[in-house]
């Protein structure tokens, strides 16, 4: 049989590891959205004194790519400290699988993107953030790259749909190229609330459209 | 060499019928000469009466005259050939205007967004929920400055009929030339020229058994159309090239094989994956018509998980489906039908066609849901939207 994949792609792919939803995870991260076709769920357990990643565990709603990339990041991570699982890049992910196809990239890198965001909920949540970074709109678009444009399932920034964003005083205004009675505009709404409404001081996110 | 699948991905394309081989072996080995005319040499002479031959049983499944079927290389340069040549006739007669359906297929889509590029106005025709064109914006939307309508009879990814009879009314009344891509319809869903006024169809040969890379154009008699490849003048001096007999003679015994029969057998198989599914599996949506559409066809999606990852399994599993997903496409892009009836992204990722043909059984619709029953149920498992199912 011929298939697109490496063996070890193939291998994950059809027996995934640490697959499923933790309770009382200490943190979680979730990249992507069903909307772009692609999403990944990373949960994880830390020890509070060595901080190292006792416990992982993933969802993935996605190709082949997406799972085995999942997969291999549980693994890479497992026994890591925070500080080590960090630095687990898409490369590293990549090659653990014997190497993805190329227009498959977007899809994996979710997984790295998933594991991170999942340490930075751990640290948020444990005040592990010392200097605290205000928000400005260079930050709040940097968040708006982890928001998918469904329409082109690449992100509302490279999309071009973000028409403004406006910070005052803790107050965050965005507004979007698309009318309120888009089909997707409920579902973006969403999303970008979800994603700014954890900044330290942040305290409210207000979404327009252009009619 | 191969393993054995199940294939059930005939939309796509299909597996030859021997005796379509059979039929086109003399015109490789015996009469393997180009068509002369009929004051040519004897084995030229013979080559042109394999050709006129096949012509005329594709021009009677038609209805419509063996003058009025040129044989092309499949329906992208059939289609092609429909749109340009026409809008090239009528150049300066008429105004510049297309039209056609947001679901056609990729020869007719991207030729008219290609023209809508160059300048010429192209609407693009919405459909509801199951695919069925809407008829009022159609209607509407003729001009006196309309050139020529392009509105597929079958859709290639969810199967459904377009009301042919409906279409080519209003295109009769108001004096517009219709074009209609029966690639996936041709033989498999009555279509009668000498009865419906169309005037150019699409029609392909290795949908339905026959040999790959020849097709044809129905011009209905009359119709204005200029050739679009410069060449030699076979073809009634319509469409340049060497003609491929055997090629046509295989299509000419691929059409004759297809019988009333054959798409009732068909659609027992399309009926039985679609009730199987729909008992056995839950969220499943039915993608198209539950009425009018292809025998040969079923298209569904099963929510909250992805159509590669689906078919991956099922290609391990030793079955070929395909599906509307992004990651499948080689363009990235989700299917612009599922996209076009109104369904969002998830639908189109989750959505898998099942296409029928002459070498399935009644048990491959079985097969397949039982083992479509545990890919499902395991993607699910690992899938975060499906948490709460």
């Amino acid at each position: 049989m011929t298939f697109p994949y490496t063996k070890e792609v193939l291998e994950h792919f059809r027996n995934p590891r640490n697959v499923g939803k933790m309770e009382d995870p200490d943190g979680k991260g979730l990249e992507g959205s069903a909307a772009c076709g692609d999403m990944v769920a990373v949960y994880l357990k830390v020890n509070p004194d060595t901080l190292v990643i006792e416990d992982i565990s993933f969802e993935s709603y996605g190709c082949a790519s997406n799972i085995a990339t999942a997969s291999v990041i549980t693994e890479l991570a497992k026994g890591k400290t925070l500080e080590e699982a960090k630095k687990i890049t898409w490369k590293e992910a990549a090659n653990a699988l014997g190497g993805l196809p190329h227009v498959k990239a977007h899809c994996s890198v979710l997984a790295v993107e998933g594991l991170r965001s999942a340490i930075r909920d751990y640290e948020e949540k444990h005040g592990m953030v010392v200097e605290k970074e205000a928000t400005t709109t260079e930050v709040v678009s940097k968040r708006l790259k982890h928001v998918m444009n469904p329409m082109a399932g690449l992100d509302i920034i490279r999309t071009e749909l973000v028409l403004k964003v406006v910070v005052e005083e803790g107050n965050v205004r965005i507004v979007l190229d698309i009318p309120s009675t888009h089909q997707f505009a409920a579902a973006i709404k969403e999303d970008i609330v979800d994603k700014l409404e954890s900044l330290w001081d942040v305290e409210s996110v207000t979404v327009d459209f252009i009619s | 060499m191969f393993n054995e699948t199940i294939y059930l991905d005939n939309a796509a394309s299909t597996r030859l019928d021997e005796e379509v081989l059979e039929a086109m072996k003399p015109y490789f080995f015996d009469a393997y000469a180009v068509a002369t005319s009929e004051f040519g040499y004897s084995m030229g002479i013979d080559a042109k009466e394999g050709l006129e031959r096949s012509r005329k049983v594709i021009a009677s499944r038609l209805g419509a005259q063996a003058g009025e079927i040129v044989f092309t290389s499949g329906s992208t340069e059939s289609s092609n050939m429909a749109i340009k040549g026409v809008l090239s006739a009528l150049k300066g007669k008429k105004d510049d205007h297309l039209i056609v359906s947001r679901l056609e297929d990729f020869p007719v889509l991207n030729t008219a967004k290609k023209l809508d590029k160059q300048g010429y106005k192209v609407d693009f025709i919405n459909v509801d929920g199951e695919g069925v064109l809407d008829l009022d914006m159609f209607s509407d939307a003729i001009t006196s400055q309309t050139a020529l309508v392009s509105i597929q009879q079958a859709n290639q990814e969810i199967g459904t009929l377009q009301d042919l009879k409906a279409i080519s009314d209003i295109c009769h009344d108001k004096n517009v030339l219709l074009h209609t891509d029966a690639t996936h319809s041709f033989t498999r869903v009555p279509l009668d020229v000498s009865k419906l006024p169309v005037d150019l169809v699409t029609m392909s040969a290795h949908t339905i058994h026959g040999p790959r890379g020849i097709g044809a154009l129905y011009i209905r008699e009359g119709t204005p159309i200029d050739k679009w490849m410069d060449g030699g003048f076979q073809e009634s001096d319509r469409r340049a090239g060497v003609e491929n007999i055997p090629a046509a003679v295989g299509f000419a015994k691929a059409v004759e094989l297809v019988t009333p029969e054959e798409n009732e057998r068909l659609a027992a198989m399309r009926d039985r994956v679609i009730e199987r599914a729909m008992a056995d599996i839950p969220h499943v949506t039915l993608n198209g018509s539950a009425t009018s559409r292809l025998p040969q066809n079923s298209n569904m999606t099963f929510h909250y998980v992805e159509g590669e990852s689906i078919t991956l399994h099922l290609d391990m599993m030793g079955f070929a489906v395909s599906t509307g997903s992004a990651c499948f496409s080689r363009s990235l892009e989700a299917s612009h039908v599922i996209l076009g009836i109104g369904g969002d992204h998830e639908r189109a990722h989750g959505s898998l066609r099942f296409s029928f043909g002459r070498f399935n059984t009644i048990e491959d619709s079985d097969a397949i849901i039982d083992a479509l029953k545990d890919v499902v149920t395991n993607l699910r498992a690992i899938s975060p939207l499906a948490e709460d199912n």
